[in-house]
């Protein structure tokens, strides 16, 4: 009796010791496959990817909206009434945007509206909170996020200080016009935060971001460590300023003021 | 001795099936949340965090503050704490049990949770501090019971309760502090922004914990045959007091600090709680409300003559139950989210199904420390240990 029970746990733990090697050869299998980036010539990379924001060319609401509708068109951003909203890139006055109020403000600058989206911050404080990694930092500077991990606790929304960030508290695929969906990109489900990608899969098929292709050349984007891309020149060329730049995050969104 | 919860007077019964229909009536309005998400919740955008983080938080406090029994007996030898212990840690098992319901409830993908364990995250604060109340919890589970377990058979308790109980007094620390960091180490809000919120969350969590343990320790007595020692209250009444002062004084520090220094940041959310900015003013009752009771605590118990008042002592545990409760359970979370990373004012309140959900996960704390107490005092009973002079023949 004794001897075919232990016989029976010896095969019991090499069983288990079997299935656990194989699902972890599994799963490094799949991870290696996932972090290769598709390697052909029409990708478009950087070291760390940056967007200036001419603020003269798109400083009004209506100007604003038309970023905002394509680049919500492309993300199926659900579109919901209240402050259970959700949003990738939308308008807000100065004050709310650069948290730095100014008396006697040129009326021009005053009654400006400024575009306002994820900054994919270089110390992003929402990848440092994460308790899954569901939101983490790719090798090219964007703030990603795998939808389907994250857990919706939403300490990134607590942890991020642009407020760049929304949960799905409902049902979002009610709030979206299934026949005029992005095929191409995917639905969220209940539960989860998203936000701003910079477009990566857009990127990943040589495409500049959506709101970028929308802004008739007011949005630049591009490699900020090139010395001789487009961002790069526009920022020797004008003075911008970034959000919060005290609290040491290294916004990667830049306005020309 | 689990058997011990399921002998009882009718009251007893009466009072577990009361719980339970909370219990199960709450979970009929949670298995809603679960189908239509936390929209039926009142958090928004900018108040992304509420209610339910907002008790996790107290409840924290809570479960670490039965090292205020605890330490005394194991560090200093105070044995008119020892017939408390027991209580302590039992009161702690609840409690912690509440934190991580009130978790589960807030997050929106719940049958996700073991990502937490699957794709450990160190540098998440949220990773430690799931590590730190699993920890707590086991360590007053394996003490606390094992305890018990030779209380009943007369055995001296085993050499290694006593290194995990030292080990779960250091632990108890950790497990406010962590909580505190969740909160004070994120960059743009400035009410948590602070290096004393972790030793603010001590203060407090050491005066309302033991304040709301010693209110389940008098109503014990009421209903059972155990009685405390005497001395060992007015002791725990004692602390009690001392906390709620360090309490209130760190609260006066950040008050000047942020208003001398005149910072808009800084000053911005304690305007808003205590005098409403752009016509908000929705918690300024409240938060008056918790400065009168918490200084009339203090006026009620720094006095000896008045702490040492046994009819009176409750009442004044009560109101300052309610004042750290107000400052923790409901300012820290809409003071820290308001004003918002746009300047704005985003009111929050939670709503009737998000409370109900809430005390669901209040009558399961409930139940867990009724059945907890109800086997201690039982085995107190039958040991004979700190039992009133004459035994009534009820229960």
């Amino acid at each position: 009796m004794n001897h075919t029970r232990r016989n029976f746990l010896k095969f019991a733990g090499l069983t288990a010791a079997g299935l656990c090697v194989a699902s972890a050869g599994g799963a490094l299998a799949v991870s290696g496959a996932g972090s290769a980036i598709r390697d052909d010539e029409k990708v478009l990379k950087a070291k760390r990817w940056a967007m200036v924001i001419d603020t003269k060319k798109v400083g009004t609401k209506e100007t604003i909206a038309v970023l905002a509708k394509a680049c919500h068109a492309a993300h199926n951003v659900p579109d919901i009434p209240g402050k259970q909203n959700i949003k990738w890139l939308w308008a807000a006055g100065f004050e709310e945007a650069f948290d730095q109020p100014n008396n006697y403000m040129d009326e021009g600058l005053e009654k400006r509206e400024f575009p306002l989206l994820c900054n994919h911050c270089t110390n992003a404080p929402c990848v440092r909170v994460c308790p899954t990694q569901a939101t983490y930092k790719r090798a090219d500077g964007i703030v990603a996020m795998d939808y389907h991990r994250c857990i919706g606790c939403r300490y990134c929304m607590a942890g991020c200080p642009f407020g760049a960030r929304s949960f799905n508290f409902m049902e979002p695929r009610l709030h979206l016009d299934l026949a005029a969906l992005n095929k191409e990109f995917p639905t969220r489900m209940r539960g989860v935060v998203e936000k701003c990608n910079f477009c990566v899969e857009r990127l990943a098929h040589g495409k500049q971001p959506a709101c970028v292709e929308a802004s008739q050349g007011a949005l630049v984007f591009g490699d900020l460590s090139d010395p001789a891309s487009e961002v790069r020149k526009v920022l020797r060329e004008h003075y911008t300023i970034r959000r919060k730049p005290a609290l040491g995050t290294e916004p990667g969104v830049y306005y020309i003021i | 001795m689990l058997e011990k919860a399921l002998k009882g007077s009718p009251k007893y019964y009466i009072w577990i099936g009361f719980l339970l229909l909370l219990i199960l009536g709450g979970s009929g309005v949670y298995m809603l949340q679960l189908m239509q998400g936390l929209t039926i919740t009142g958090m928004s955008r900018d108040v992304s965090w509420g209610f339910y983080i907002a008790q996790f938080t107290y409840l924290v406090g809570v479960a670490a503050s039965g090292v205020m029994i605890v330490l005394p007996y194991y560090f200093h030898h105070y044995k008119k704490f020892k017939d408390l212990v027991i209580f302590g840690e039992f009161m702690a098992i609840g409690a912690v049990v509440m934190c991580l319901g009130f978790i589960v409830v807030d997050i929106g993908q719940p049958q996700r949770m073991l990502n937490v364990l699957l794709f450990p995250t160190p540098n998440s604060i949220l990773f430690w501090d799931m590590v730190v109340l699993n920890g707590y919890l086991i360590l007053n589970v394996l003490v606390g019971w094992t305890c018990l377990e030779c209380d009943r058979q007369h055995l001296p308790h085993p050499k290694w309760t006593k290194v995990l109980a030292y080990t779960s007094i250091i632990w108890a620390f950790s497990i406010h502090t962590v909580t505190a960091f969740l909160y004070q180490g994120l960059p743009g809000r400035h009410y948590w922004l602070t290096a004393i919120l972790a030793a603010r969350f001590l203060a407090s969590a050491f005066c309302s914990g033991p304040a709301i343990l010693l209110l389940v320790i008098m109503l014990t007595q009421k209903v059972t045959t155990f009685k405390a020692n005497v001395e060992g209250i007015a002791t725990l009444a004692k602390i009690i007091t001392y906390a709620m002062v360090v309490n209130v004084f760190f609260f006066l520090l950040e008050v000047f600090t942020a208003f001398y220094s005149g910072i808009p940041g800084h000053m911005h959310s304690i305007v808003y709680l205590f005098k409403g900015v752009d016509g908000h003013a929705e918690l300024v009752p409240f938060m008056w409300t918790a400065v009168a009771l918490g200084l009339g605590s203090l006026c009620l118990l720094i006095p000896p003559r008045l702490r040492d008042n046994i009819k009176l002592l409750p009442w004044s545990l009560a109101i300052l139950v309610i004042a750290t409760w107000i400052d923790k359970g409901l300012g820290l979370l809409i003071g820290g989210f308001n004003p918002t990373p746009f300047e704005t004012i985003a009111p929050y309140w939670p709503t009737g199904k998000e409370l109900i959900v809430s005390l669901m996960i209040y009558s399961l704390g409930a139940l867990v420390v009724t059945i907890l107490f109800k086997i201690a005092t039982e085995v107190k009973k039958e040991t004979g240990a700190s039992q009133k002079e004459a035994v009534p023949a009820e229960n």
